[in-house]
């Protein structure tokens, strides 16, 4: 239900960062989610799309890496991924284990951007000296 | 053209985080005890607190609240029956409270400050998914669930119940009629969040706001 201001959040940042690098088009935006981010993909993506339309954005894909739950066990020390959301137990000894390592992310892990080609003038400008060499 | 990955690594809500952990740090400069009570619409999230306050002011504790509802202040004017100060943020259509929200309404909330507050009280939108992931300063979320909901709902909705950090299950005076099964209900709350402090509470006959409000004040020295 909150995929709309997800996805508005999502614009806003990544038009941001893709400022710094100016005449380039953001072809693909990476994300990733931990299955307990409560971010349904079909209706992010829906909404990236309403999100998009119309803004230097529209047409770039967003791609969802889906991170599954990890969990420490005192027991065992060790990190553990667990299957589901449905169960906080360490998978080898199968105790409770209530410390979350992996699992609530909901990140911009990178964007990909499409730069057009350097002119040689501006080459040159940027290489003066091996230039006159 | 040329292409470039560029590197970004960066929470989503970023403007929401940076704005709750300033509020957070607000909070604890002026020793308030925060508390965000989150669940499905008419769990008796505002039934609780209504007794809550009472007790709380009965007991001289200073406590405030803010309410959040998409529409009308009938829950603002419940509360402030109670003779604490509350304010109601109406969302218009929007599904969670916002750390932004908060800020906005504790700036302009004239006649209290927050360090004449023991106890801030802020009481979600009803809804048991977006919530979770809307940080707002709080050292406490409090999940709800009623026995009139069904024992499976922390299993339905893990990602709230896994972010909580106490548990109250409301209504217990309806568990009989309502066949609800609650050692079902516990374990599954334990299997979402191991070990979480769970209360069982009742605002009609009052069942269980003894040990709830032990809780409260024994958190409320720590703030």
């Amino acid at each position: 239900m909150h995929e709309l201001s997800i996805a508005a959040s999502i614009v806003e940042a990544v038009t941001e960062s893709a400022s710094a690098y100016p005449g380039a088009r953001v072809k693909v935006v990476r994300l990733r989610v931990g299955a307990l981010a409560s971010v349904v993909e079909d209706s992010l993506q829906f909404c990236w799309e309403l999100a998009t339309e119309g803004s230097p954005l529209a047409g770039a894909a967003l791609v969802i890496d889906k991170l599954p739950v990890i969990v420490h066990c005192d027991a065992c020390g060790v990190d553990a991924e667990i299957e589901g959301v449905q169960s906080f137990r360490c998978s080898r000894c199968g105790k409770p284990a209530a410390d979350l390592r992996q699992g609530r992310e909901l990140e911009i892990e990178a964007i990909e951007i499409e730069e057009p080609e350097p002119k040689e003038s501006a080459i040159a400008a940027a290489n003066p000296v091996e230039e006159r060499i | 053209m040329t292409t470039r990955i560029v590197e970004l690594r960066q929470g989503i809500l970023k403007k929401n985080d940076e704005l709750a952990a300033g509020l957070r740090n607000r909070f604890i400069s002026a020793r308030v005890l925060v508390l965000n009570l989150v669940s499905s619409p008419g769990t008796g999230k505002t039934a609780l607190l209504e007794l809550t306050l009472r007790e709380l002011r009965t007991r001289g504790a200073r406590a405030a609240a803010l309410v959040g509802d998409l529409e009308t202040d009938n829950d603002a004017r419940r509360l402030a029956a109670s003779g604490a100060p509350v304010r109601q943020i109406n969302t218009h259509g929007i599904c969670h409270l916002d750390a932004e929200m908060v800020s906005k309404h504790l700036e302009s909330w004239e006649g209290v400050s927050l360090a004449e507050l023991d106890y801030l009280f802020i009481e979600n939108v009803g809804n048991l998914v977006c919530p979770s992931s809307y940080d707002l300063g709080e050292r406490i979320r409090v999940a709800l669930l009623s026995v009139t909901e069904g024992e499976d709902k922390p299993l339905k909705y893990p990602g709230l119940f896994n972010s909580a950090d106490a548990a109250v299950m409301t209504k217990i005076d309806l568990a009989v009629p309502c066949s609800f099964d609650r050692e079902l209900a516990l374990k599954n709350i334990n299997e979402i969040r191991p070990g979480i402090r769970i209360f069982e509470t009742s605002a009609k006959t009052g069942a269980g706001m003894d040990a709830w409000l032990e809780y409260l004040a024994d958190q409320a020295q720590h703030s």
